[in-house]
């Protein structure tokens, strides 16, 4: 099986000497054909970074990458043609409409809107009868698909989406899911990074992402299997007092809330905590969880 | 003034030109109470918040913030409340205690106050050694916690908070929110907008937008038993999936 992207020893540091911040350390992955890739992590984990990387767009300091079987230094002019990248800042011409940005996106990778419009179409039917108004005047989650749109009308093999759900509602983001799904489906590979959490369950695997670092690589149910621990749900009347018995608590290793319960991660042979007047039941692991622990072994490390 | 509840509104309205953006909603804030203000996005939430922070004046309604007129006393509302926003709050070329001090005196705090809490801002957010560190060189995690902190530095009534925790990292956020409760139980009424409908949870109380109106507002455990959900994730996408405003 060939991979569509191969990440292997990726580096990346920036600033000068005195100041230097690390970016990316020593990042290794791949990612198979047509798969729906997440990179899951918060502001500052260097998602961006390697998406550029990826894209042609920066150069790593150390490493080597493929896209689609090309090198990202050597062979750059030939992924460009073959990737669609959807950048975290809105960068279409604001001034330009919506007919008239994708049809620019096409005659620059010379093709037409009509060549691809089957890929496109179950997205742009959705704005379509907006396509006079200028881009500027859109909302948010029109841009988005527009965005969306314009990425992927020179038939890219890998599809690069660099937080498109950031700042967006829960409604929203579930129906930018179930696009990715139908996009998925016309076997274009992937990659997505998000900082919400819940999105790693939509994805066939994900990388856990901290300060440049990969945690984990692996697919949602594994990393969730593998969650050393068992967690137990707890709710009560007043649940900051709850919060801070439950950290003081013998066999609680760790305690934090989460939604409407706290969760408490049991140390090894611990079933049930000796608290009063609260609702317990041992839960399921979230990615959450996962990530969670992971943050304050590396911490701790 | 002698008020009972932070915030009173009733019949709010405005309209853009034959839009209305925020459609006669009506609702009150308790003193010391953490409200949640969830929404699609274009349901409407910035338009109210920024009537409600005295930045934009109502076509229609009634409102008073921290006993204050929103229509005739909008600088007296900016005086008494706090304000946070995930995308500007700090100035990233000035230090951590620069920071501070600019926004003490911004509010017209005196100097001796603004020592002194300096010095106990610092030590509580254990900052002491990066009290002359640029902004911009600090952790996005420290520079939100400066950011609540500082937009609660002059004491105010309410405190708005505009997704404050947008793109942090789990812990970090876990470690906000106990900012917040802390704020709360020493008196200060938050009033938070999110995207992540587990801190919806953490509210005492949670109102829902769509299209312009309010269309429900009661404690979380209330939401979820008037809509059969399990989750506020689930309530949420019950009511937000109604709208016919196209943010699309």
């Amino acid at each position: 099986m060939s991979y569509a992207v191969t990440i292997a020893s990726i580096s990346k540091t920036y600033g000068a000497k005195q100041k230097l911040v690390q970016a990316l350390s020593n990042i290794s992955l791949n990612v198979e054909k047509g798969e729906l890739f997440g990179i899951i992590g918060p502001d500052g984990a260097g998602k961006t970074s390697l998406f550029r990387i990826l894209t042609t767009l920066l150069l790593a300091n150390e490493g080597h990458a493929t896209v689609d079987g090309l090198d990202v230094v050597k062979e750059f002019k030939a992924i460009r043609n073959r990737v669609g990248y959807m950048p975290g800042r809105f960068s279409l011409y604001q001034d330009l409409t919506i007919e008239e940005n994708l049809s620019f996106f096409a005659t620059i990778f010379n093709t037409t809107i009509e060549a691809n419009y089957d890929l496109i179409k179950d997205i742009y039917i959705q704005i379509e009868p907006f396509k006079t108004r200028r881009a500027g005047k859109l909302s948010g989650g029109m841009k988005q698909k527009l965005a969306l749109c314009c990425a992927l009308i020179h038939k890219p093999s890998v599809l690069f989406l660099d937080e498109p759900t950031t700042g967006v509602d829960a409604v929203s983001r579930k129906e930018f899911w179930q696009m990715l799904k139908g996009l998925k489906e016309q076997g274009i590979t992937i990659l997505v990074s998000t900082p919400y959490m819940d999105e790693a369950s939509l994805c066939d695997r994900v990388a856990l992402m901290q300060s440049g670092k990969l945690m984990q690589v692996d697919s949602p149910r594994n990393i969730i299997h593998s969650f050393p621990h068992k967690i137990m749900a707890v709710k009560g009347s007043n649940m900051l007092q709850l919060l801070n018995t439950l950290k003081q608590t013998k066999g609680v290793a760790d305690a934090y809330a989460f939604g409407e319960y706290h969760h408490a991660v049991l140390e090894d042979g611990i079933t049930t905590l000796p608290i009063e007047q609260v609702e317990m039941k041992i839960v399921q692991p979230d990615i959450e969880d996962c990530f969670i622990a992971l943050m304050k072994d590396h911490a701790a490390q | 003034m002698q008020h009972n509840k932070a915030i009173t509104v009733e019949n709010l309205t405005k309209r853009f030109g034959n839009f209305t953006a925020v459609d006669a909603i009506s609702f009150e804030v308790d003193k010391g109470e953490i409200f949640g203000f969830l929404g699609a996005n274009g349901a409407g939430k910035t338009t109210a918040m920024r009537m409600l922070c005295g930045l934009s004046l109502p076509t229609a309604g009634k409102a008073t913030v921290a006993g204050f007129d929103v229509f005739k006393q909008n600088e007296e509302i900016k005086r008494n409340i706090g304000y946070m926003s995930q995308k500007f709050s700090l100035y990233e070329d000035l230090t951590v205690k620069e920071n501070i001090r600019f926004y003490g005196g911004i509010y017209g705090k005196s100097n001796a106050f603004i020592k002194e809490k300096t010095g106990y801002l610092l030590q509580h957010l254990h900052l002491e050694k990066e009290a002359n560190v640029l902004v911009k060189e600090l952790p996005l995690g420290w520079k939100q916690k400066l950011a609540f902190s500082v937009a609660i530095f002059h004491e105010p009534e309410i405190v708005f908070l505009d997704e404050p925790t947008g793109g942090v990292d789990p812990v970090t956020r876990r470690e906000f929110w106990n900012m917040i409760y802390e704020a709360a139980s020493n008196g200060i009424t938050v009033f938070v907008t999110t995207h992540y409908m587990d801190e919806a949870e953490y509210c005492n109380r949670v109102s829902i937008m769509v299209d312009g109106k309010i269309e429900a507002l009661d404690t979380p455990t209330g939401l979820k038993q008037t809509y059969h959900a399990s989750s506020m994730d689930d309530v949420f996408v019950q009511l937000a999936r109604k709208a016919v405003r196209s943010d699309g």
